[in-house]
């Protein structure tokens, strides 16, 4: 090898571990001390109760993901899975009247929906909701400063060129045109464009829980795989924990969950390993239950 | 360019009447014919310009208060200073650090440059962008185009200004407040383009507001010759010290055949005024009116600008974003009479209410039996903040020739909980989540004013909404 060449290798090593460096100080990694607390991040939920509308809902849910942990929560319609997923996120019309949620060691059971987000929650909308005349670039932009901002006060906002290259690369990574960026979010997408939308948001805003409410609905089997791959490849590189909340047990070919629990009647009635959803496959939520 | 200062009065209550006995020393109070006469005089008006005052002085003693709209009964007319002069108008040598910390607090948030700061606290800094309109002002000259003050103009261009002053587009006897206008104008803006020449950099008013007595009933003359393209601004500057309350202004705007003309204008009086304005524009044939305005400020504002298509194949735009809060009432609206075939218009109008204000859109489409072949659309979108805000869409079209094609949509509402749940999902708190939601929802309209313009509309959304947790 000529020295040119080695230069070259040496300079293109050098400038891939200082793009790393780079990235990583924007969502405030830098440190080894805050490393190991990113792995250490935890989903507790402590026997939980909702009511909604005066009516409860779910009667006592016990359930913990660690940070790299796959899991998914089947249940069939009407069994509470959407209640749990809004009622984590601290949605004003789910109320939790016993237990608790912990992120790690702090105690989210009565925290704002955005201080949740700023810990690391992230949800993905069966139907996200569209707000007209917002674009995604500007929403996104606002969304990632409010994080940095909880994170690390001091911390000054992302200069519009440090956002602009983050963004264009995040969406090249995830095969998405740039225009994608000036639309309004959310607003006259497809049901596949509402989904990409969801994962460029998780893509930038970097989280370490993820719960992924019904991604599979509204989408067909292509686009179903094509979310699924972005979804397993953001999980390596984030080392994201995911609870998957799924009427069918086909997305979980594509992300494999390391756990497997159904929820029938506001109840976790049992738990497993993706065995477990293979008899779901076959047999059905009422067999499979039956047998407890 | 600097950005302008429009939404510098957020914080009201502050602002107001702060300074008013220094303001009653010495100008009087009430209108006379005296006092028509001595405004004449002090400026060295021609007599039909005096003619036109004491006209107007008569239709205003003889006309009722409208009978519609907003109640106008407490409005006492006799105890406003129509007229002061400049050194009747006593401003007090304030200092920077006299100026109220919450004041400060919402320029910097508006970042406001420093010296547009002190301009707009009554501190009286001059305004550095003389210089630039200055400038401007040549190169403009060299195309001929006339851009003046109002009693300037008068002085240097008398017969432009007899052809056009109050004639054809707003008459005197138009209605009671456009008489005491008639009477009492003072200052304001002529701009005057000639024939197919094209202002590419907006005309900004703004420009030239280092005059002190400004604003309260100000004339604006545009005219715009066969194929002249220009484009408009006026902000109007933060809520004054001492700020009189009532304004009524007029504007009359002249759109030649094949001509194009925007006018934007963002107005934001202290709370406690009553913006009676009066706007219009004449579009002669295949010519292009553009109306964009907000309103956010005043106690009670009636404000409909109108278009009269005289001309086939004219075309109005009239977009607007009415903003009410505590206290406040928003009638505004829109008018466009089709009086020539092939004409066409087009109407969108925002509101906004929070804490109590009430926002009105009030519309008239006229179609006249001869102009065949209209189209005109409207759409009206309310946004109720919380459930002691009102809003109201009074649309009334009189049409009268059965090939118009007309449609009108309005709709009300609030943002949803599920909106603001998306958003504080993604880690914007609740203040946050709800001014963005907020800012999508005059979006389009925002996005057709000058950028500096959009920014503070957008901040003022911001600031609007913190604590307003409902």
């Amino acid at each position: 090898m000529r020295n040119s060449e080695k230069m070259f290798q040496f300079f293109t090593i050098a400038h891939a571990f200082l793009v790393d460096i780079y990235r990583a100080t924007y969502y405030g990694e830098i440190t080894i001390f805050s490393y190991v607390q990113y792995m250490l991040t935890q989903l507790r939920i402590n026997n939980l109760h909702v009511k909604v509308d005066e009516k409860e809902i779910l009667h006592g849910i016990d359930l913990s993901i660690q940070q790299g942990e796959v899991h998914a929560l089947m249940g069939p319609n009407g069994s509470g899975k959407s209640t749990l997923s809004l009622a984590l996120f601290g949605h004003p019309r789910y109320h939790i009247t016993q237990g608790s949620i912990f992120i790690s060691e702090q105690d989210i059971t009565t925290l704002a929906p955005h201080k949740r987000a700023h810990l690391g929650l992230f949800l993905t909308f069966q139907s996200p909701q569209a707000i007209p005349g917002v674009t995604i670039s500007t929403f996104l932009k606002q969304a990632i400063n409010a994080k940095r901002r909880a994170q690390q006060p001091a911390q000054p906002s992302l200069k519009i060129r440090e956002y602009r290259d983050i963004l264009q690369n995040t969406m090249n990574e995830l095969q998405m045109p740039p225009e994608f960026a000036d639309r309004y979010l959310n607003s006259g997408f497809s049901g596949g464009e509402r989904k990409k939308s969801e994962i460029l948001q998780m893509a930038l805003l970097q989280p370490t829980i993820v719960v992924l409410d019904e991604i599979d609905s509204g989408l067909d089997v292509d686009a179903l795989r094509i979310v699924c791959e972005h979804i397993n490849r953001l999980r390596k590189k984030q080392q994201m924990g995911i609870l998957i909340i799924t009427h069918y047990p086909r997305i979980l070919s594509y992300i494999k969950p390391d756990y497997v629990h159904v929820l029938m009647d506001g109840r976790i009635v049992t738990s497993g390993t993706y065995t477990l959803a293979h008899q779901i496959e076959t047999r059905g939520y009422e067999q499979v239950t039956a047998r407890l | 360019m600097n950005t302008s200062p429009i939404f510098s009065g957020l914080n009201r209550e502050t602002f107001e009447h702060k300074n008013s006995t220094t303001y009653t020393k010495k100008a009087k109070r009430g209108l006379s014919e005296e006092l028509v006469c001595h405004i004449s005089s002090q400026k060295k008006e021609p007599q039909w310009m005096l003619n036109i005052r004491l006209q107007g002085l008569r239709e205003f003693q003889k006309k009722p208060l409208p009978t519609w709209g907003p109640n106008l009964s407490s409005l006492r007319l006799h105890d406003i200073i129509y007229y002061a002069t400049p050194d009747e108008l006593v401003e007090e040598n304030r200092s920077w650090d006299e100026v109220p910390a919450d004041i400060k607090k919402t320029f910097e948030r508006l970042g406001i440059p420093e010296a547009e700061k002190k301009m707009l606290a009554g501190v009286g800094a001059q305004y550095e962008s003389e210089t630039v309109y200055h400038r401007l002002k040549t190169e403009w000259e060299k195309q001929g185009v006339i851009f003046e003050d109002m009693d300037v103009a008068l002085q240097k261009y008398p017969d432009l200004v007899k052809k056009y002053f109050m004639t054809m587009c707003v008459p005197i006897n138009d209605h009671k407040f456009a008489a005491l206008h008639a009477a009492v104008w003072s200052g304001g803006t002529f701009l005057y383009v000639p024939k197919e020449v094209h202002i590419r950099q907006p005309l900004q008013a703004y420009f030239r507001m280092n005059a002190k007595n400004m604003g309260q009933f100000e004339h604006t003359l545009l005219i715009l010759e066969e194929g002249a393209d220009a484009h408009y601004i006026e902000g109007c500057s933060a809520p004054k010290y001492g700020a009189d309350s009532l304004h009524a202004g007029c504007v009359e705007i002249f759109v030649h055949k094949n001509a194009r003309m925007r006018y934007s204008s963002v107005e934001n009086w202290s709370s406690d005024t009553y913006n009676l304005n009066t706007k219009r524009a004449i579009v002669m044939e295949n010519a292009h009116m553009e109306w964009v305005g907000g309103n956010m400020g005043s106690g009670v504002t009636m404000l409909y600008p109108c278009s009269v298509l005289l001309g086939k194949r004219a075309h109005a735009e009239h977009l607007g974003i009415a903003f009410a809060g505590s206290g406040q009432i928003q009638d505004t609206g829109a008018k466009v009479f089709h009086s020539a075939s092939d004409t066409t218009s087009n109407v969108m109008m925002k509101s906004i209410s929070k804490d109590g204000g009430k926002s009105i859109y009030r519309g008239l489409i006229q179609v006249a039996p001869h102009a065949k072949n209209i189209v005109a659309n409207s759409t009206c979108d309310a946004l109720i903040l919380d459930d002691h805000s009102h809003s109201d869409t009074i649309p009334q079209m009189n049409i009268q020739n059965n090939t118009a094609s007309i449609t009108h949509e309005a709709s009300a509402g609030s943002i949803s909980e599920e909106d603001i749940f998306y958003l504080q999902t993604r880690g914007l708190s609740y203040d946050e989540a709800t001014s963005m939601a907020v800012n999508g929802f005059i979006e389009p309209i925002v996005k057709q004013l000058p950028l500096e313009y959009a920014v503070e509309m957008n901040r003022l959304i911001e600031l609007e909404m913190e604590g307003s947790v409902g």
